[in-house]
């Protein structure tokens, strides 16, 4: 891997380890605070913890953040970390409540103001939603589940060295369970934006055995929140403990758990696919803040027992943070953006290019979208996304929805199918029928990727989206993967046309 | 596997500190046995019961010294560690005032009046109720029992039985013609005696703040 690949990376790892000096203390804070867990056994369960989750099922929620703007250069993807470490840290020092999730997707939205891509709203939406849903459902769930467990206590009338035990164990248990879940969820936040610039190859061991690319980038993430967690966060983890109510023991295991199950709803794969097979609504994907479920989860717990002994003050301060992160994470995004593209001459975004040719319009009025408007814009090319989308803006083309549909077909992206390249192929992610489809192309040349995935659809069915609903997500989720491997492998560079 | 040790470990304290509550109770039964052969002049099986307390009553000191500290070195229920140790040393009390005040009945050999000893012998059962109460309080709030709240009123009901008996005998004693001396006497063994069941109730009241503090 080249130096500079690493030094970009860099600013992600720094942002996983004020993930791990900060949100750890969150699943731990508890158990450190109230001295039923000893800081270093807490460290050690949740540092292990955390890279399994982060490696084994980290994938889930990324994809969210990747849609909410795909930064697509490294430059680009280090400016976002960096800024979103740099407000964690900052605010941190300063004594202010924060949130990493909030952090990152400020930076993002950043990136997308500086760069001209959309931020694409329903994604935004749907992640501004869960920070309202996130603390909601980890306070249901808490109070829940401290009305189960105090009964449980009680009708189990344990000694109370007994139920010391069993709360030690229990802490320690919903500890591990908690940082697998925020290594499953937030893994994302620390390296999600550098997943459309990764720099890892996959690595396979025989048929048995494989590392994808991303496992080894959120690998190296997971490693710095842990570094995060060992030198940073007892000091969080004390104060975490009584910062806004005194809590007994056993409300720390609560606390923790309640904060453990929402954050793995909100990264389960498997779990979205099985409440929408069953017919249920299901849970967004999204990296939400472990902060907001920890605070959530107390609050929760506090109004059960009346709503004394909650300190207000204190939590007005944390849910001011819930607003103001983002705003600065967003505003120091663009300037270190604009600082780093003019004085060290990087390259922070890769810009794309849009023509609206003919079979571009056929195809976007096969997707419903009115193209009258389009018509006057007719084969012009565009070199930058913020020329193509003033044309839209100028022609009263403004839907969001529609904006982004347009921008998809209409980017300029060739894909030059040569056999010399089909090699490249992975055979174990792909099907022989795929692979044969692929081969009955060779030759062919497509000046934007969706028209691959029709010519490739039309050949063979296995190449063919399920229609757009939740329980047909994972599988076109997987297809996705599988178009743009092919992309990477047959993309034609700008400069090699 | 660090489960299963924690758990024995756990158990072992458990049971200690069982055994701590029932040498409480054992102590305050064979006080009262022993008084009963003071007051029926049975020397020999007022020594006997004598000796029984004493050796009851370091065995509590040992237990509940094993038990502080096993608390502080296992850094256990450190929300509660000091409250339960503050608990067990009070109890301990208990034990001591019961040994102190059969020695003094040793050494002094007070002479109850016929006319006193039933009395006498009722203040000895409202002690021995009361710190029977205790110990089943204490049992209830190492368990978390609902009986906890039952168990401490009636602590309370036994020791101030105890003070009402106590303040009859010194009435009596100090309306007949005995010897000053021997009047004073007599008060100290009655305040001695009745001292038990106020530390009984002293242990109950913070039993009942500390029970509040341990609510979930």
């Amino acid at each position: 891997m080249e130096v500079a690949v690493l030094i970009f990376l860099s600013s992600g790892l720094f942002l996983g380890w004020s993930l791990g000096a900060n949100d750890a203390a969150n699943v731990f804070g508890t158990a450190v605070g109230t001295r039923m867990v000893k800081f270093s056994t807490a460290a050690f369960v949740c540092s292990g913890f955390v890279i399994l989750g982060a490696v084994v099922s980290g994938a889930g929620a990324s994809h969210t953040l990747g849609k909410l703007g795909a930064v697509n250069a490294l430059g680009g993807s280090f400016v976002a970390a960096f800024s979103a470490a740099l407000t964690v840290y900052g605010m941190t020092r300063a004594g202010l409540p924060v949130s990493t999730s909030q952090a990152i997707v400020g930076a993002i939205i950043g990136w997308n103001l500086f760069s001209g891509f959309p931020t694409d709203t329903k994604a935004l939406y749907k992640i501004v939603g869960t920070w309202v849903a996130c603390p909601l459902l980890a306070g249901f769930i808490g109070v829940i589940l401290f009305k189960l467990t105090v009964s449980v206590v009680k009708w189990a009338k344990l000694h109370i060295y007994r139920l010391d035990a069993y709360t030690r164990l229990g802490l320690i248990l919903a500890g591990a369970f908690g940082s697998y879940a925020l290594g499953a969820n937030n893994i994302a936040n620390v390296m999600g934006v550098f997943v459309s610039a990764n720099p890892f190859t996959n690595f396979n061991v025989g048929d048995f055995f494989s590392f994808s690319g991303i496992q080894q980038l959120f690998l190296l993430g997971a490693l710095a929140i842990a570094v995060g967690v060992f030198t940073y966060s007892k000091k969080v983890m004390l104060t975490v403990g009584g910062g806004l109510l005194p809590l007994s023991p056993v409300g720390a295991w609560v606390v923790v758990v309640a904060h453990s199950i929402v954050l793995f709803l909100f990264a389960s794969q498997g779990l979205e696919h099985a409440l929408a097979s069953a017919g249920l609504p299901t849970i967004p994907l999204v990296p939400v803040s472990s902060s907001q479920a920890v605070v959530g989860a107390v609050i929760g717990i506090g109004l059960l027992k009346g709503g004394r002994g909650i300190k207000w003050r204190v939590l007005a301060n944390i849910a001011s943070g819930w607003v103001t992160t983002p705003v600065i994470a967003c505003l120091v995004c663009f300037v270190v953006l604009f600082f780093v593209q003019n004085v060290f001459n990087t390259v922070v975004y890769r810009d794309a290019s849009y023509v609206l040719s003919e079979p571009v319009l056929e195809r976007l009025e096969k997707d419903g979208v009115e193209t009258k408007r389009l018509e006057e814009l007719k084969n012009q090319q565009f070199q930058t996304v913020r020329g193509f989308r003033k044309a839209l803006r100028e022609r009263r083309v403004r839907t969001s929805s529609v904006v982004s549909k347009v921008l998809d077909r209409a980017k300029i992206d060739v894909v030059l199918i040569r056999n010399d390249k089909i090699w490249q192929l992975d055979n174990t992610s792909l099907t022989k029928a795929q692979v044969s489809s692929i081969w009955e192309i060779v030759g062919r040349r497509f000046d934007h990727t969706w028209m691959l995935d029709d010519a490739l659809a039309d050949i063979h069915e296995e190449w063919r989206s399920l229609p757009d609903t939740t329980v047909n997500k994972l599988y076109n989720r997987h297809l996705n993967g599988q178009r743009q491997q092919v992309y990477n492998i047959f993309r034609v560079q700008r400069q090699q046309e | 596997m660090p489960g299963i040790t924690l758990f024995s470990k756990t158990k072992e304290l458990e049971a200690q500190t069982d055994e701590f509550c029932d040498k409480v109770s054992e102590g305050a039964l064979a006080f009262k046995l022993g008084m009963r052969r003071y007051l029926e002049g049975d020397t020999a099986g007022f020594e006997e019961k004598l000796h029984h307390v004493s050796e009851i009553e370091s065995r509590g000191d040992e237990l509940r010294r094993e038990i502080q500290r096993r608390l502080y070195v296992e850094t256990l229920i450190p929300e509660s560690r000091g409250d339960v140790l503050e608990l067990l040393e009070n109890t301990d009390d208990i034990l001591n005032a019961c040994d102190g005040a059969m020695w003094q009945f040793a050494i002094e050999k007070p002479e109850l009046g016929e006319e006193l000893k039933s009395d006498f012998d009722n203040l000895v059962e409202s002690v021995a109720e009361a710190v029977e109460a205790l110990v089943r309080a204490l049992r209830d709030f190492f368990r978390g029992s609902e009986s906890l709240t039952d168990d401490m009123h009636k602590v309370g009901f036994y020791e101030s039985e105890a003070d009402k008996m106590g303040h009859k005998l010194m009435g009596a004693v100090f309306s007949s013609d005995i010897d000053l001396s021997r009047k004073n006497q007599l008060r100290s063994v009655v305040l001695h005696v009745d001292n038990i069941a106020d530390i009984a109730e002293d242990v109950s009241d913070k039993l009942a703040v500390f029970a509040l503090k341990r609510a979930i």
